[in-house]
């Protein structure tokens, strides 16, 4: 609990001193800071926009595939494998969940979490899976929504690469440490 | 790859809502997820402004390149087709530490603007630079120190010692950054992925 308040503290600080210090430093060197500020916020409007068509389209292809029911299909192939190497089955849907949605591998991460304790290695597990990946199907989508990108050459296999290394090296690395 | 995935992940979703029979929740999902889609989208517009405000602050004041040249030799390796002095190279440096920080409102705008910046260094409209997909892949490896959403899921659930995988995600994470940065690097000079040759337009680069 004390670890958790201290960790919102630093991120409140954080992001305070970011909110009052970049525009205090650069008034000192006669920044205006004012009109400078607004100038660059015009720009949020237009960049929010031009992502909505492919939020919409990646979205929409992953929750059809959701409702489906289709991962937990895929949950079901992938699950004796990770079984035969003693890797806990809980973890399959967050491993296979987490390129595409951030909230929905929030959500089976605090289930984990709920089911099988805090204390938990399997918890552990998930929590250090959580963190060393990231909604990569999104972030693609989003980054290159915003230039026009289509042709997204090699982003998509080097950001599931990515992930997929962070997720064996989770499995390794609580293994070697948290026994 | 994304008109693959885009199109495997609508045809499979139909096969198996009709295997499952689950149908009705395929066909709602659609409109949810599309009225979802744009709320996030909207909903970002108020951050993003806020923050593209607060970066062309720390550009005015010359925080951004002088947070770029103090991390230069590193980032001359990773983005080898952008020049130091470039804005991208600022914006990229600022969504990196805004990542590391946690501060994920933060990093967004920043990346979005890193992406608008090296556009503009794009001689190929359309079609993804290579320092794109290095900016993407380090960005999609997740390069945040603390993560501290999982920290706080595991103290509200009682555990001892929520802080352990401080250590664990910090190693993991360092793992599936490298492996992100020599995947992309290694997969740019692979045929299927390899630019085209220039073609004799582009052989000047675009003034700035």
């Amino acid at each position: 609990m004390m670890f958790s308040q201290l960790s919102d503290a630093i991120s409140n600080g954080l992001f305070l001193l970011m909110i009052a210090g970049i525009p205090l430093i650069a008034a000192c060197k006669k920044v205006k800071v004012y009109e400078v500020f607004v100038d660059g916020a015009k720009d949020g409007f237009q960049l929010a926009i031009k992502i909505i068509p492919y939020m919409v389209g990646m979205l929409v292809a992953i929750g059809m595939f959701r409702a489906s029911g289709g991962f937990e299909l895929i949950f079901s192939w992938i699950g004796p494998f990770f079984e035969k190497i003693g890797v806990p089955t809980a973890v399959v849907p967050l491993a296979v969940m987490r390129p595409f949605s951030a909230s929905a591998s929030n959500g089976i991460l605090l289930d984990i979490i709920k089911n099988f304790g805090g204390d938990a290695h399997v918890s552990h597990l998930a929590a250090t899976m959580m963190g060393s990946t990231e909604t990569t199907f999104y972030v693609i989508a989003v980054y290159f929504g915003v230039v026009n990108i289509r042709r997204t050459r090699h982003a998509v296999p080097a950001g599931l690469i990515a992930d997929f290394v962070g997720i064996v090296a989770s499995i390794i690395v609580c293994r070697l440490l948290l026994v | 790859m994304l008109n693959i995935i885009w199109l495997g992940l609508i045809i499979l979703s139909v096969v198996f809502g009709i295997i499952t029979g689950k149908i009705p929740a395929v066909v709602a999902s659609v409109t949810e997820s599309a009225k979802f889609a744009f709320e996030l989208a909207l909903g970002l517009t108020g951050i993003m402004s806020l923050w593209l405000g607060m970066m062309r602050i720390a550009e005015e004041a010359g925080f951004v390149r002088a947070l770029a040249k103090a991390i230069r030799p590193l980032m001359r390796r990773l983005f080898p087709d952008v020049p130091i002095e470039h804005p991208a190279m600022g914006a990229i440096v600022m969504n990196i530490a805004a990542n590391m920080l946690g501060l994920g409102n933060a990093a967004t705008p920043f990346g979005l603007k890193a992406m608008a910046e090296l556009e503009t260094l794009n001689p190929r409209p359309g079609v993804a630079s290579n320092a794109m997909c290095t900016f993407l892949a380090i960005n999609t490896s997740s390069v945040q120190l603390i993560p501290t959403s999982a920290i706080a899921f595991l103290a509200a659930a009682g555990a001892a010692h929520p802080t352990d995988i401080i250590i664990t995600s910090l190693v993991a994470t360092t793992f599936s950054t490298l492996a992100g940065i020599v995947a992309v690097k290694f997969l740019e000079k692979t045929p299927m992925y390899r630019l085209p040759k220039p073609e004799v337009s582009y052989d000047v680069q675009p003034a700035q």
